[in-house]
């Protein structure tokens, strides 16, 4: 069995829906993220759109996470999900360096590297993963791409626009993106505006809530 | 550049900042410690072949120096960590595809070989056995130098430390390092032997500052994470003037002063050179090591 994730962009509208479950299900601290949906704008006004593309971990059937890993702290399942072991890591950080996605980050509660897993608790428990099940329009489509009748096996064999993050990288990312273009999917396609970013402006009110 | 920007007229409006800088300064104290920990050893080999007599009293300082920086490198490796007191994890669950684990057990062996010699030169006072074990010292000393890179190689998501350059940096950092620091030491050595660690260290400055020069210039036609990447030393980039500061202390100053010293046998303008190169190198780490880590990946 080799699970794999599948985003049809055409259907993604944006909703930001399975950021939210991934934060709840996995109690995702603040200021980091399992998942999230990158917001492109393209265009000049007035004409102009608006992309959105989910960014989760690749789960790479050549994963430079889990070959730097010092101690086996991030490590493949027999269901090919790339899985973290917190017990084990020693917060050194070489996965965050060697993740060509960035998908990786240091959880600022329990100080070890963490990332999307697909829900692998979960899925241990024949349950989908918890974006897969927030998504209003089905945008994501996960499944056994070992299957050729599975799901995501026949939405890449009917689709000949799937695409990979980054597949000069050599990694083989199990995750597939269906409509995506050089703007969603390729980071330096995009410039990023001082001040436009999601996060990094966060505001504490006073105590008491007043100014 | 950014071809792709222009085609499209795209902004990121709504996207997670940069993770900030994950490896910094103290990582920069590891490389920088590590090669003078290595460097010195390959030097003293050096000098205990070719001036057996006036060098030999180098053989205990120069051990003690070395576990000295080794350790430095091992204190800030550690302390890096965000599991500090998890680094044992290393040897009781080593994944040995990586080049963290690998480099960890070869120091281990290393750090293990200079205990001994230092006990066999200053307890046991037998030379002769401890120049049996430099040289297994130097062997172990090359992969112990070597393995910052292929650390480097593996972090697949930033194209500029990749192999064989870093490799290569690696090592003439350590001969750069070691040369200087044997320099400040050696002050009894004969004005001979002194040329020949300014030649080394004048020469190792040279194809450093050729390697960053010929990265720095050719790099670009890798790919456009380089090009990228490079932007933050060039022109008025954010880090330029360190990156051009690094370059002028750890090579271009050294290689100048190396000169002069020769035609003039200027015992003072080699240790200047020398704590120039030794300082100027912390720079040059720092600014590689930082700028890919500025690029955003997502």
């Amino acid at each position: 069995m080799q699970l794999g994730f599948l985003v049809d962009l055409h259907l993604c509208m944006g909703c930001k829906g399975c950021e939210i479950a991934c934060k709840v299900e996995n109690e995702v601290p603040l200021s980091t993220w399992r998942l999230r949906v990158k917001y492109v704008d393209v265009g000049m006004y007035p004409e102009t759109k608006r992309t959105f593309t989910p960014l989760r971990c690749n789960h790479c059937a050549n994963a430079p996470c889990e070959r730097i890993c010092p101690v086996s702290a991030l490590h493949y399942i027999e269901n090919g999900i790339v899985n973290i072991d917190k017990e084990r890591c020693i917060g050194c950080a070489g996965c965050i360096m060697a993740c060509p996605y960035g998908a990786i980050y240091i959880d600022p509660e329990t100080q070890t590297a963490d990332k999307c897993t697909y829900c692998a608790h979960r899925i241990a428990s024949s349950m989908m993963p918890a974006c897969v099940v927030a998504c209003p329009v089905q945008a994501n489509i996960f499944g056994d791409l070992d299957d050729p009748t599975s799901e995501i096996s026949r939405y890449i064999q009917d689709h000949h626009d799937t695409r990979v993050r980054k597949p000069e990288k050599g990694t083989n990312p199990h995750h597939y993106y269906v409509g995506g273009g050089d703007v969603n999917l390729n980071p330096l396609a995009s410039e990023r505006v001082e001040g436009y970013s999601l996060f990094n402006n966060i505001t504490h009110l006073p105590v008491g809530g007043h100014h | 550049m950014h071809a792709a920007i222009e085609a499209t007229n795209a902004v990121v409006t709504l996207d997670v900042g940069l993770p900030g800088i994950v490896w910094g300064w103290i990582i920069t104290m590891n490389m920088w410690a590590k090669s003078i920990g290595t460097g010195v050893i390959f030097l003293l080999f050096y000098l205990l072949k070719k001036y057996p007599n006036e060098a030999g009293y180098l053989r205990f300082p120069v051990t003690v120096v070395s576990l000295v920086f080794i350790h430095i490198f091992l204190l800030f490796t550690v302390i890096d960590l965000h599991h500090i007191f998890r680094f044992w994890h290393i040897f009781t669950q080593p994944h040995f595809t990586s080049a963290i684990t690998v480099g960890a057990w070869i120091v281990t062996g290393l750090v293990a070989l200079l205990f001994l010699m230092a006990f066999t030169v200053f307890i046991k006072k037998n030379t002769a056995s401890f120049d049996k074990m430099l040289t297994w010292a130097v062997v172990i000393s090359i992969p112990v130098t070597l393995y910052t890179a292929a650390i480097m190689a593996e972090a697949t998501a930033r194209e500029l430390w990749q192999m064989p350059t870093e490799a290569v940096q690696m090592l003439l950092a350590a001969t750069l390092t070691g040369s200087a620091t044997l320099i400040l030491m050696g002050g009894r050595l004969s004005y001979e032997a002194k040329r020949d660690l300014g030649l080394i260290l004048g020469l190792s400055a040279f194809v450093a500052f050729i390697v960053y020069m010929s990265e720095m210039v050719f790099g670009p036609m890798k790919g456009e994470e380089i090009i990228v990447t490079l932007q933050a030393v060039k022109g008025a980039g954010q880090y330029t003037t360190m990156f051009w500061i690094g370059q002028a202390a750890a090579f271009i100053l050294p290689m100048v002063l190396v000169l002069l010293s020769i035609s003039s046998r200027s015992e003072s303008l080699l240790k200047l050179a020398s704590i120039l190169a030794i300082a100027g190198l912390w720079i040059v780490k720092y600014v590689w090591l930082v700028i890919p880590q500025l690029l955003n990946l997502s």
